[in-house]
């Protein structure tokens, strides 16, 4: 079996950088994870480039015209939200087939400020507002209040999750925002669109994120030492389901993905010992503790309440302060995802470190819709 | 009831909105003969059952039941809230976004599964570049 591993991962700051190019940011990610590697471009034989707008503006070239021109393949993906994972597994593709031994997946993006989603098309008038809402907040918060339907979750339980969230960010320098808000505050915040408060979004900002990945062979030759092995990558797109795309539904693909994941990895949910899931929004974050299976269909109200998702808990949960305080650069953020799961299972987390951490899960989900997990292990 | 009258001289805001020259606008989507999944719009294929020829025109329901829903705040500018995002199953089958009226846009105020009618308006005044005039669909509890 042709193990493929993570040699070298990096982010940088999420924040705004409006001084600088998609390509630029991109580039500062690469060279940071070739850093971490302790590789050149040279040592690089193909790129694969997640970025979702400017996915018609070849991106990952622009990345090598900053840092080298070696003349090796570039794939340019874009996958909405699930674009860095989506750049990550066709990375571990091409290893994992025996094409490549070294290879670059990227994901960078550049968002403007404001609500994401669409006021409507240019044909006829603006549908916002109209035939009900577009936008994120909007859709993800009535994702929440099926959840409420079936399960009497309620919004305290759904503002439970910006609080552990806000409160992992304290101890991650890399995450836009670094400030703790106690229940009430978040609760009291602003409503974008109920159960969602300001504090329960995820903010735009840009952002970069970059992995090295290597073959069997070529790690034990370059230093087996930090590597990460790749013990998952599964991609799965919405099946039918009789409401969907009207609600888009991150449940059932997260389902295949997971469940994917879990098979090809030999473990079940009850092996993780951190996760980082897509809480693009703290209502998202409830519904995939059961998606993922970290607890039983029903039980996600609970399972926040029992704080055994917050760091120290049986199975932490976005430790790196999550989208929700990390931000949420849509290309960048699923490598992102895999950064802060490789992180700790090097050992380097620092004081938000998930103690004797084995494996992790990096979940991504893409509206429209595609989601992305991958299960990684340390080697180590 | 529906102003049928003033919808004469409106173009329909989506689509599968259709307004006959005589009587009343209804929605029509798509229904599949092998699996009797429906569409609010037309298929190639059935994306359910796969199959290739199954398709029909479908009248949708004009009522149905409010699935799940969103009270939205803030939105893009120019937008007026608060309004009610409501996902909506129709009876006879397919599912609809729309704006839900008529309530109090308070949690309080709204049921899961409280059941609706389609009913059509005016789009609430909003004009095209050319200043044509848009009929639209509403939720409304029944
Ligand atoms: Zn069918």
């Amino acid at each position: 079996m042709n193990e493929v591993y993570v040699l070298g991962i990096d982010m940088i700051k999420f924040g705004r950088y409006p001084d600088k190019t998609v390509p630029q940011l991109g580039a500062e990610a690469v060279l940071l994870a070739l850093d971490d590697a302790g590789l050149t471009m040279r040592d690089i034989e193909s790129l694969y480039c997640g970025n979702a707008y400017q996915a018609n503006a070849m991106v990952g070239q622009r990345i090598l015209q900053e840092i080298g021109q070696t003349g090796i393949p570039v794939i340019n993906v874009s996958n909405a939200c699930a674009t860095g994972a989506t750049a990550f597994r066709e990375a571990w593709m091409a290893v994992k087939a025996g094409a490549c031994d070294i290879v670059v997946a990227v994901g960078v993006e550049q968002m403007g400020k404001g609500l994401l989603g669409s006021a409507g098309g240019e044909r006829g008038i603006s549908k916002e507002g109209l035939l009900g809402s577009g936008s994120m907040p909007a859709t993800f918060a009535a994702i929440g209040l099926e959840h409420t339907r079936s399960h009497g979750t309620t919004f305290e339980q759904f503002a439970k999750v910006a609080v552990k969230n806000h409160k992992h960010s304290t101890m991650n320098p890399k995450a836009m925002y670094q400030k703790e808000t106690p229940l009430e505050e978040v609760m009291n915040a602003e409503m974008i669109a109920y159960p969602n408060t300001k504090m329960m979004c995820s903010v735009n900002v840009d952002g970069a994120a970059a992995a090295v990945l290597v073959s069997e062979k070529k790690a034990k030759e370059l230093g087996m030492k930090r590597v990460v092995r790749i013990a998952a990558s599964a991609l799965a797109t919405d099946p039918y389901q009789l409401r969907n795309p009207t609600l888009p539904d991150i449940n059932s693909c997260t389902r295949i993905a997971a469940k994917k994941a879990y098979g090809m990895a030999g473990i079940t949910a009850g092996d993780l010992d951190l996760v980082e899931l897509h809480d693009c929004f703290a209502t998202a974050e409830l519904v995939h503790y059961e998606n993922l299976g970290l607890c039983k269909d029903g039980d996600a109200g609970r399972l926040i309440d029992s704080g055994e998702t917050a760091l120290g808990g049986r199975i932490p949960v976005n430790v790196s302060g999550g989208l929700l305080s990390k931000g949420h650069p849509i290309g960048a953020t699923g490598i992102a995802n895999i950064y802060e799961i490789c992180t700790h299972l090097r050992d380097e987390a620092g004081e938000r470190q998930v103690k004797n951490a084995r494996y992790g899960l990096a979940h991504v989900i893409g509206l429209g819709t595609c989601c992305g997990v991958h299960i990684l292990e340390r080697a180590n | 009831m529906n102003d049928v009258k003033s919808s004469e001289n409106l173009l329909p805001v989506v689509g599968f909105l259709k307004i006959p020259k005589d009587g009343q606008p209804y929605l029509e989507g798509a229904r599949c003969d092998e699996c009797e999944a429906v569409y609010t719009k037309p298929q190639t294929h059935c994306a359910q059952c796969l199959s290739p020829n199954s398709l029909r025109p479908y009248k949708l329901g004009c009522t149905g039941k409010l699935y799940t829903y969103s009270i939205v705040c803030r939105s893009f500018p120019g937008i007026e809230v608060p309004f009610i995002s409501a996902y909506v199953d129709l009876d006879g089958g397919g599912a609809l976004k729309g704006n839900l009226i008529d309530v109090e846009a308070t949690p309080d105020a709204i049921r899961f599964g409280m059941p609706v009618n389609i009913i059509f308006d005016e789009a609430l005044g909003r004009k095209d570049r050319k200043g044509n005039s848009y009929l639209s669909y509403f939720f409304a509890p029944a």
